[in-house]
């Protein structure tokens, strides 16, 4: 008794417990919000095309998530014959694993960050960039030809929307003087970075759409031309997983725009009152207009062409932030606003 | 100067924020869907709904088993089998439609000397198995019954034309 007791209470287990703790405080909220993002979005497309969406369900449709998610786990899980087995498994998991783990370091108010990393945004980067893993595994396991053609343009499309998504990224790392996304946040306390960065936001969200798939630039699952492109053999809880994965990502993009941009936790005005609402709120109702934004622009723009979006990426993107990224270095140092 | 204007244009997005103001307009218009089973769309006096075998207002069946409307139906969705009763009218022993078959023309209603076989009102008589879709006399009879004031004032709204 005394010795699990004694185990119970050492350092090492109290620390693991918190850790966990934390992690489900995170994963949690998350997982919900990722519930509810389905459901805001089919009601905000379904207002903005004059109809009304799911409403049935619940109060105003409310319970219409855990109906969808009952249905996709009473279906059958089917393995394609020719798929490669291990690998077509995999795939979903890493999806939704890693659409999770790069929540660890996102900043939700002050020092309310699961892993206070001083190189966190490229920890960031590096997770959002392996996201195309997941894809390009479940195209080729898959063993079929529309998953593969669009794990292809996925992946391509991932990758050349990365390159302007990074020299984005070193802007708001020369304007803020650091790596660490709490200090990122921080520096925003006089002013949000979307007003100087102004044309980098725009460039850093029409990118994060791009690397989320998401509406104008969802070519990899064109329903008109390849079925629901890299998880069209997919079924019952891989799918869920795929599709949690793909919505969290759009949830953890969000959050990445809010520290980056919108100045994190901080409230909008530097007014004491505005402080008694806590960091955390502050935070998710940006996340929540940054989603909504997602959601408006896939109401109302239609889908790109492949070559379109590769001229967008690469003709417009990369040399318009390269000359931004000189331009801001120039500006801070010329002007000695270079952060201390 | 005028390619100049387009490429400030495409740069500062100007379309692309025109049509997000459209879409966030159309956010808070008032919606076109009908909250199906709590809201219904308005139903003409004509339409072609459920069959029903109407009675006159002492009771008595309107039918005299004449098979015009067997004859006429296209689907063949219709049978009728008559004798005289006691009292040495006509009348049908057998009614039935075959609500499976039935293309919902209303060539039976317009073949009924004596209105008595109409289509009603009623939509919603969808079943779950196929049994309950092959409609016999009683079945008619009481669907007569319970819509008759509904049949009869879309009649009366439709007579003018006929």
């Amino acid at each position: 008794m005394e010795m699990i007791t004694g185990f119970l209470t050492s350092p090492m287990i109290i620390e693991l417990i918190w850790t966990v703790a934390q992690i489900l405080a995170v994963i949690v909220p998350l997982l919900i919000a990722v519930a509810y993002l389905t459901l805001a979005e089919r009601r905000v497309i379904g207002l903005m095309q004059l109809r009304k969406g799911p409403n049935v369900v619940g109060p105003f449709g409310l319970f219409q998530p855990f109906a969808d998610a009952l249905k996709l786990l009473s279906k059958e899980t089917i393995l394609p014959s020719g798929a490669s087995k291990a690998v077509f498994v995999i795939a979903p998991m890493l999806t939704f694993v890693l659409s999770l783990v790069a929540w660890a370091v996102i900043p939700f108010g002050e020092g309310m960050v699961i892993a206070d990393v001083n190189v966190g945004i490229l920890y960031l980067f590096a997770i959002s960039s392996l996201g195309v893993y997941g894809v390009i595994m479940a195209g080729w396991a898959s063993n079929s030809k529309y998953p593969f053609l669009g794990a292809m343009r996925s992946a391509a499309q991932m990758i050349s929307y990365e390159v302007s998504l990074g020299l984005v990224i070193i802007t708001v790392i020369m304007a803020a003087g650091s790596l660490n996304l709490s200090d990122i946040v921080m520096a925003q306390k006089d002013m949000w970075f979307f007003i100087p960065l102004f044309p980098m936001f725009v460039i850093f969200f029409i990118s994060t759409l791009a690397e989320t798939n998401r509406a104008p630039f969802d070519l990899p699952e064109g329903e008109s031309e390849l079925v629901a492109g890299y998880f069209v053999e997919y079924s019952s809880m891989s799918f869920a997983l795929f599709f949690l994965g793909e919505y969290a990502n759009m949830i953890l993009m969000s959050g990445m725009t809010t520290t980056l941009f919108l100045g994190g936790w901080l409230p909008p005005f530097d007014w004491p009152i505005l402080y008694l609402i806590p960091g955390p709120i502050w935070f998710a109702l940006k996340v929540a207009l940054v989603l909504f934004v997602f959601l408006w622009v896939r109401a109302t723009t239609p889908r790109y062409r492949y070559d379109q979006l590769m001229r967008l990426g690469w003709k417009i993107f990369l040399p318009f932030t390269l000359i931004f990224v000189v331009l801001t270095g120039g500006v801070l140092l010329g002007f000695g606003l270079l952060p201390q | 100067m005028s390619s100049l204007v387009a490429a400030a244009r495409s740069f500062l997005l100007l379309e692309i924020i025109k049509g997000l103001g459209l879409t966030l307009k159309y956010l808070f218009k008032p919606k076109a869907t009908l909250n199906y089973p709590y809201e219904k769309g308005f139903i003409s006096p004509r339409f072609r709904g459920e069959h029903a075998l109407r009675r006159y207002p002492n009771g008595e069946e309107r039918c005299i088993a004449c098979k015009l409307c067997e004859a006429i139906c296209p689907a063949q969705a219709i049978t009728i089998e008559s004798e005289p009763r006691p009292d040495n009218s006509r009348r049908t022993t057998r009614y039935d439609i075959d609500m499976t078959k039935c293309i919902y023309c209303g060539f039976c209603q317009e073949a009924c000397p004596v209105d008595a076989i109409v289509e009603g009102p009623n939509f919603e008589f969808a079943t779950e198995t196929r049994e309950e879709l092959y409609y016999d006399k009683e079945k008619l009879l009481s669907n007569g019954d319970r819509w008759e004031t509904e049949i009869a004032r879309n009649l009366a709204a439709d007579a003018r034309y006929r």
